[in-house]
Order: C-alpha cells, then sequence, then structure tokens
C-alpha cells in the first residue's frame, strides 16, 4: 500500500513538473488590462528604408563567421541641425556600404544627407568598419559632433553647421586601431567638455581582415579577460584627447560591448558600468574625477554575456537602475538578463531585480527604459535574435560543443564547428515589458504590434514627431531598420526637458532631471549614448498619467549647480539653459 | 623497508567505504566551484535541494524499508543537482521536485529489489526533456580553466582507481575519444571540437558521479565495460543526429552522455537482473558508488 501511495506520489510529481513547465501566460492574453500605447512600423512610409549590412571577414574565419560578423547595427539619436526635430544616424558595417543621417523634415518625412553631409563612405578596406556611433559637442559649439566606433580606426566628425562635417580624427590625437562595439560621452572630471569612454571587443592589434592568427576569441565564456582594452580619452579643450586609461584606471579588457555612466552611488561624479561579455559586470566608481576604483558591488561572481547596459528610475525610486541583456535558450543556457537595482547608498551594492520574462527574453542584444504608454513608469524595450539562418537547422548543439569546454580550445576560430547556414537563436521576436505592480512584469509585445522577427541590435527611443510620445527605433543586423511610432491613449499626460549646459557642457550629459508629482518621482539622467550600440533623444520625457499636475522638478546640472523648476506646464518640451 | 607515509595512505583509502570518498570529491568540486566561480548560482539552491535529498531520503527508507538509510547517497545526489541544474532566474521548484524524483526515482523504480537509474541521471534526464523551457545544464561552465580541469582529473582518477571502478572510467573515455575521431572524419567538424566537450564540467561530474555508480550497473566487470561501451555508442548516436539537426532527437542535444546513460542504463540493469536473478548483496561490486544507496 504504501508502495502504490508513494508511486501515485512519484507519477504527480513527474506532472507537476510537466504543469510548471507551461509558458506563463503573458500579456497577449486580452482578458488582462490593455497596454494603453501601440506601435506601428511606420520606416518604409517616412524614408526610411535602411538595411544594414554585415561584415565580411578574412576568409580564415569563414567557419563561423555569421557569428563574429553579428554586430554593427546602430542606431543614434541627434538633432544634428538644432530644428527641434530628432534626426537619426545609422552605421553599417560592410566595406562599401554607407552609413546613413535622416534628416527630420519635421513633416513626418525623413531623408538621408549622410552622402552631402560626409558622413556616409566610412566603411573602407584600410579604415574598418562601422560598429556604432555616438553624437556629443565635444567643443561646445552648440553643434552636435559624430564619433564613429569601428572594428578599425575611430573617426571623429566635426559638425560644422550647414549639414556639413569635417573628419577631424587626426587632429584630435584618436586615430587609433579598435575593434570597438561600444562608446559614450562622459564628462568624468566635471571640467565642462565632454571626454570620450571608448570599449574594446577583439584586442586591439587584430585586424580581422588580415588576422594573423585565428587565436582571437574569448579564452572564457565565464571569465575572460583577453578582450581589447576599454580606452578613455580626456578631452583638453583645444580640439584634442589625451589617452588616460591606465591613470584613471579604467582599461578593462572584459570583452566590453556596452558602457553606460551615470551618478549610481550619489556623490555627484559620474562612475561607469560595463556590460562584459563572457564575463560579470563591472562598476568603476569615479573618485572626484581623478581615479576611478572599480567597486566589489555585486557584479563580480555573476558571470554571464552582458550585451547591453540600459539605465532607468525603475522603480520611480529617484535611483537609477541599470538593465543588462544576456542570453536565455530552452535546454542549454539559463543565463537570464539582470536588472540592477541600485542600492548602493544603503548596502553598497546591486540587488538582482530580473526573473520571469524580464530575465529570460532570449538572445537579448540591446534594450532600453522608457516612459512608452505615459503612465508615470518605465516599460522595457528589448530586441533578441542572434543569426537568423535556417530555421530547421540550429548552431545550439554545436555551440555547446565547445561553449563548455577548456578555454585553450574554443580561443581558435578553427576549433569551432562550422555554422554553416543554421541558425543561433534565429528569427526572436523582440520583448516590450510593461510593468504591472505587484503583478511583475507583462511581455505585451505582440499586442501592442511588435510582431517582426528580425535580428535586432540596438535600439533608441525618441519622440520622432514631437507628439510628445516616445517611439522606438530598432537597427536590425543584416537587415532593414524598423521605426515603430507609437500612439497612446488620450488622456495621458506628459513633459519634456531639453537641457543646455553653459558651465557645464553643452550637451549636459550627465545632468539628473527629477521630477516631483504628488507622491511619485522620476529621474532620468542625460546620457552621451546608452544601450548597445545606441544613443537615446537626449531630451528626457517623462510620462505623467491622468494627472497634469506637477509639483517640481529638479535639475543637477553635472558642474553641480542645482536648479528647482516649481510646477511647470504638463504637456509640453520646456528647454532649460544652465543658469 | 617501511611503507612510506603516502602509500599507508593509499592503502587506507582502499579500505573506506568507497561513498566516502565520492562524497570529498563532489565536495572538493562544489568548494571549488563555488569558491572561484560562482556555480551554485546561490546557497539557498543547495540548501533545498540538500534538504529534499535527505528528508526524502529519510522519509521513505523508513517508511519502505523500516529502517533510516545512510545519508550519503542523498548528500552525493543533492551536490549533483546543485552543480548541474541551471534553471531560469529565480525558479527554485526545478531543484525541489528534482531531489524528490531523483530519491524518490530509487524507491518506485526498481526491479528485483534494485534501482535502475542513478538518482541524479533519472532526474537530470527527465527535467531536461519535460522542462526544456524551464532547464538547463550548461549555465555555468566553471571557468573553461585548465587547472580546474586538472584538478577534478587528478582526484577523479585516483579516487576512481582506489575504488576499483577506473576500468569503467578509462572505457568511456577511451571509447568518447575514439568515437570523437570518427564522428570528427564523418562529419566534418574539427577533431578538437568533438573532443571539447569532454574538458568540459558537464562529462567531469558525469565520469566520476553517475557512470560509476555501482547500484545502477551491471555486476560482472567485462559486463560494465561492455555498457559503458554502449553509453558512448548511443551518446556518438545522439551527437551525428545533432549534427544533422534530426529533429525528432532535439531534447536530447543539450546532454548528449547524461541522456545515453539513461536510456542504456536501466535497460542493461534490467538485463542483467533478470539473467543474473536476486544477486545476495556482497557480489555487489564496491565502487566509487557515486549515489549507492
Amino acid at each position: 500500500m504504501r508502495r502504490l501511495v508513494l508511486a501515485a506520489v512519484f507519477i504527480a510529481a513527474i506532472l507537476l513538473v510537466v504543469i510548471l513547465s507551461r509558458p506563463a501566460e503573458q500579456g497577449n492574453n486580452p482578458a488582462s488590462s490593455a497596454p494603453g500605447f501601440a506601435l506601428q512600423n511606420v520606416a518604409h512610409e517616412i524614408g526610411i528604408d535602411f538595411v544594414h549590412q554585415r561584415p565580411t571577414l578574412d576568409p580564415r574565419l569563414d567557419n563561423i563567421a555569421p557569428l563574429i560578423a553579428a554586430m554593427g547595427a546602430g542606431v543614434a539619436v541627434v538633432d544634428v541641425n538644432n530644428d527641434g526635430w530628432p534626426d537619426l544616424y545609422f552605421t553599417n558595417s560592410r566595406f562599401g556600404a554607407p552609413n546613413a543621417l535622416y534628416l527630420n523634415h519635421g513633416d513626418g518625412t525623413f531623408v538621408n544627407v549622410a552622402q552631402q553631409a560626409g558622413v556616409a563612405d566610412v566603411n573602407r578596406p584600410g579604415e574598418g568598419v562601422s560598429m556604432g556611433a555616438v553624437w556629443g559637442d565635444f567643443d561646445n559649439d552648440g553643434l552636435e559632433d559624430l564619433l564613429i566606433y569601428k572594428w578599425g580606426y575611430l573617426q571623429l566628425f566635426k559638425n560644422l553647421g550647414n549639414l556639413h562635417f569635417a573628419d577631424v580624427t587626426e587632429a584630435a590625437g584618436l586615430r587609433q586601431w579598435m575593434n570597438s562595439n561600444g562608446a559614450i560621452w562622459i564628462d568624468y572630471d566635471r571640467d565642462g567638455l565632454v571626454d570620450l569612454y571608448v570599449t574594446g571587443y577583439f584586442r586591439s592589434d587584430i585586424d580581422l581582415w588580415h588576422v594573423k592568427t585565428t587565436q582571437i576569441m574569448e579564452n572564457s565564456f565565464e571569465f575572460a579577460e583577453n578582450g581589447g582594452k576599454n580606452r578613455l580619452f580626456h578631452n583638453l579643450g583645444n580640439g584634442r584627447f589625451e589617452d588616460v586609461t591606465d591613470q584613471m584606471g579604467v582599461g578593462s579588457t572584459r570583452w566590453t560591448l556596452a558602457a553606460a555612466a551615470a551618478d549610481f552611488n550619489g556623490d555627484g561624479w559620474p562612475d561607469l558600468f560595463l556590460a562584459n561579455d563572457y564575463g560579470p559586470e563591472e562598476l568603476y566608481v569615479n573618485q572626484d574625477g581623478k581615479h576611478f576604483v572599480l567597486q566589489r558591488a555585486g557584479l563580480e561572481s555573476d558571470s554571464k554575456s552582458g550585451m547591453s547596459a540600459s539605465l532607468g528610475d525603475v522603480l520611480n525610486r529617484g535611483r537609477l537602475d541599470v538593465f543588462v541583456t544576456n542570453i536565455s535558450e530552452r535546454g542549454y543556457l539559463f543565463q537570464g538578463n539582470n536588472l540592477r537595482l541600485n542600492f548602493l547608498s544603503e548596502l553598497g551594492r546591486f540587488e538582482q531585480g530580473a526573473s520571469g520574462v524580464l530575465a529570460d527574453a532570449g538572445w537579448a542584444w540591446g534594450a532600453q527604459l522608457g516612459d512608452l504608454d505615459n503612465d508615470g513608469r518605465n516599460e522595457l524595450f528589448i530586441t533578441n535574435g542572434y543569426v537568423s539562418g535556417d530555421r530547421n537547422r540550429s548552431y545550439w548543439y554545436g555551440f555547446s560543443k565547445v561553449a563548455g569546454a577548456n578555454g585553450n580550445l574554443f580561443e581558435d576560430t578553427k576549433n569551432w564547428p562550422a555554422i554553416g547556414t543554421a541558425s543561433l537563436s534565429g528569427y526572436e521576436r523582440s520583448a516590450l515589458l510593461v510593468r504591472r505592480g505587484d503583478s511583475g512584469w507583462v511581455d505585451v509585445a505582440a499586442r501592442v504590434g511588435v510582431t517582426d522577427e528580425y535580428d535586432g541590435r540596438a535600439v533608441a527611443l525618441v519622440d520622432l514627431f514631437n507628439r510628445g510620445v516616445l517611439d522606438v527605433v530598432v537597427a536590425n543586423q543584416n537587415q532593414p531598420a524598423l521605426v515603430y511610432k507609437n500612439t497612446v491613449v488620450p488622456g495621458r499626460h506628459w513633459i519634456t526637458y531639453h537641457l543646455v549646459g553653459s558651465r557645464s557642457n553643452r550637451s549636459a550629459i550627465g545632468a539628473e532631471v527629477t521630477l516631483y508629482a504628488g507622491d511619485t518621482r522620476q529621474l532620468q539622467v542625460v546620457t552621451g549614448g546608452v544601450g548597445f550600440a545606441s544613443e537615446n533623444d537626449r531630451r528626457l520625457h517623462y510620462g505623467l498619467g491622468a494627472t497634469a499636475l506637477i509639483d517640481s522638478v529638479v535639475i543637477r546640472w553635472p558642474s553641480g549647480t542645482r536648479q528647482v523648476v516649481e510646477q511647470p506646464a504638463a504637456d509640453q518640451l520646456h528647454t532649460v539653459r544652465e543658469p | 623497508m617501511t611503507e612510506g607515509p603516502l602509500k599507508r595512505l593509499w592503502s587506507r583509502l582502499g579500505t573506506l567505504d568507497p561513498r566516502y570518498l565520492i562524497s570529498f570529491l563532489i565536495t572538493l568540486i562544489l568548494v571549488l566551484g563555488e569558491a572561484f566561480y560562482g556555480i551554485l548560482g546561490g546557497y539557498e539552491r543547495l540548501a533545498i535541494t540538500l534538504g529534499v535529498c535527505v528528508a526524502t531520503e529519510v522519509a521513505l527508507s523508513w517508511l519502505i524499508r523500516g529502517h533510516i538509510a545512510s545519508l550519503q547517497s542523498a548528500y552525493v545526489t543533492g551536490l549533483s543537482l546543485s552543480l548541474l541544474l541551471k534553471p531560469q532566474a529565480g525558479l527554485i521548484w526545478p531543484f525541489t521536485l528534482g531531489a524528490f524524483l531523483a530519491i524518490a526515482s530509487k524507491y518506485v523504480l526498481m526491479l528485483r529489489g534494485r534501482h535502475l537509474w542513478n538518482p541524479s541521471n533519472f532526474a537530470i534526464s527527465l527535467l531536461l526533456v519535460l522542462a526544456p523551457s524551464r532547464i538547463a545544464l550548461l549555465s555555468h561552465q566553471w571557468g573553461n580553466h585548465l587547472a580546474t580541469n586538472v584538478v577534478i582529473w587528478t582526484f577523479g582518477l585516483l579516487i576512481a582507481s582506489r575504488v576499483r571502478v577506473l576500468h569503467v572510467t578509462l572505457t568511456y573515455v577511451a571509447c568518447y575519444l575514439v568515437l570523437a575521431a570518427l564522428r570528427s572524419a564523418l562529419v566534418g567538424t574539427p577533431l578538437l571540437a568533438e573532443l571539447a566537450p569532454i574538458t568540459g564540467p558537464m562529462y567531469q561530474l558525469f565520469i566520476f558521479f553517475m557512470i560509476t555508480d555501482p547500484r545502477t550497473t551491471v555486476h560482472t566487470k567485462r559486463g560494465r565495460i561492455i555498457v559503458v561501451a554502449i553509453v558512448a555508442l548511443v551518446e556518438a548516436i545522439i551527437r551525428v543526429a545533432g549534427d544533422n539537426n534530426v529533429a525528432a532527437l532535439t531534447p536530447l542535444y543539450p546532454a548528449p552522455p547524461i541522456l545515453a546513460l539513461a536510456i542504456v542504463g536501466p535497460i542493461a540493469m534490467a538485463i542483467d537482473l533478470l539473467r543474473s536473478g536476486d544477486l545476495p548483496k556482497s557480489s555487489v561490486t564496491p565502487g566509487v558508488g557515486a549515489e549507492a544507496s
């Protein structure tokens, strides 16, 4: 009898495994509350027909070329001509394939002016190919300048006005070969001049079109430190930059894919948060602009495949949290995305806040936090998908052969199984997560109209049409870019801030703006690049929900100046100049 | 000439219950892995898995057999599951249910008084096949470092030798290497890509804790060699299918050796038990005894 009872319990436990393994009901359930917004891809209609082309590399890397050449689709938002309408810059990654600068006409149409502006033909043999770009006014002349990071030589373009640019890389002292997949502008010493932090992926002595050795890969999937060295360039103010990497202690070689800068610990100085592939994330804490210290902040032992670092006040606490994307694949790997909730002030560390759909979105790349439904809380857009090839052939099994092996084996590309035409986490839909209070995050992507299965890389949030809503721009690898136009249900209020620095850097990069309305608050920071290979609209957009009443807005400028704006009017853009 | 201290230690190890040695080895792996690589992903996982394993063992042995069994098997199973199971973020149920099913399988899936599956092999295989959207095995690679490999393989081989199951381990390794070379030639993949998996953590646990379990393998040395060779062969078949993207076998691709053992092991056990009838306990060869109860 006892054995029968035990057998029944045993079978019940197996059934429970089956039940618990079923996918959770997602936000596509019509019974769940409506998302409050809808997205529609309007790229073609508004004149954006950009198609990214992936790089072709040294034939010696052919067996895994699709895996290596899987980055380079980037997008950066800029108001390049100061007309009040945000423009878009897309990067391309094949020799001869041009980058694109889409000028916003303000009438709902865009036109590519990259060629005449001189920022199109930057992908050339001997020079390398673009991996992304960031805009920042490095000379404080009121015009946003362009830094293109590459697998190749960095390129800095000075904005001359009238949609003309001059390549000032050499004069700026920035003509350096780096295999970079990320860069941000940061005024780390708060001297009013934006400096430049460029991340290294492959070692900088590697020319991916003329490799001397096939031993170019990571030597660990968890703790690799054989990547390219990150570099910090100090803006000297005379049009030149000085490499201060070693002096400042920020030369990580952990295969950094994304960097984000913000004052995480509230001491007034911008810190550096790094999302590293094949290794743990890193927090470099700024020591009064004189040095950075790698801080143990609860990130050290959690080794994953960091792809993107996004910033946002996720819980409306007046703190900047960090969302870092990673990899999840059924049966093989559940690294899970990280939501690093900022408890540095209280606990000296970040706390993990990711679970469920927030943690496991797929092979995740770029992500951004922003209030897409104007309800006063952040939503999260996550792009997914690595290589979409043959739908019936998966490389995951081949990948698993080397993933657990000794590092010396997979450091050499020739020891990897050939991928051929197979997919690796291909055809994965982007996730769009909304936070439903105690119920946690719900993926409403399909329900709001995000149904594409492209291999998403960079994502940027921007109010493209100056309507008081955030639209979503996605750069896809080797595929067309998407522009998701957002429609928010009526009755939701908003406010947007455009900051112009004076004592601080003119782009106001590093400025923090906290909005107080009733018992809620929202903190945002002006960034010079955030996410993966992306830069958002520099104007800070806040949803307000049903209320149009704002108690106050507090601006903390990078210079240290604190400015309070009492009861600003809602539903409009406010341009604020630093006092 | 007097015996050296090492030789004396070696001799004494030979008289120890093999389960002590294997407990030492898996504890060593756990301590090294957690210290250097944070392989557990949280001590609560270890505590829960071990707790459920031990509680299940205590309860079922008392209920079914009338006495409380040795808890070393539960200890090794608990540690194995903690090390190998890497579910989605925040999920605890794979550890609780996995631990219960592993231990309970010893009391339910029996033939002639013997359980058929190695406990952790059963639980992991079941979870992988039934819940691939929640379970993975490869999320932690223990740094992919050679030094870790060397330490584990050295201690593993020494202990396997001392408890007289080295023939099982070496047969499997030899078969794996030969079949890997054949697969490489057949499929056209780099030889090192086919050899690479055996340098990974999954194989270390598989080789030293699963295939050597005397309670779930046949009773003759020759039989064990044949069985482990068949396990390697089935694994090779799964791998060739994986290389050719045979959709029907997709659930088996994340962990070919573990699932090959889950298929071959109980069949071999059943045949052996049916052919030889009930054997006296003394005829069960002492082995590394990973999870022998």
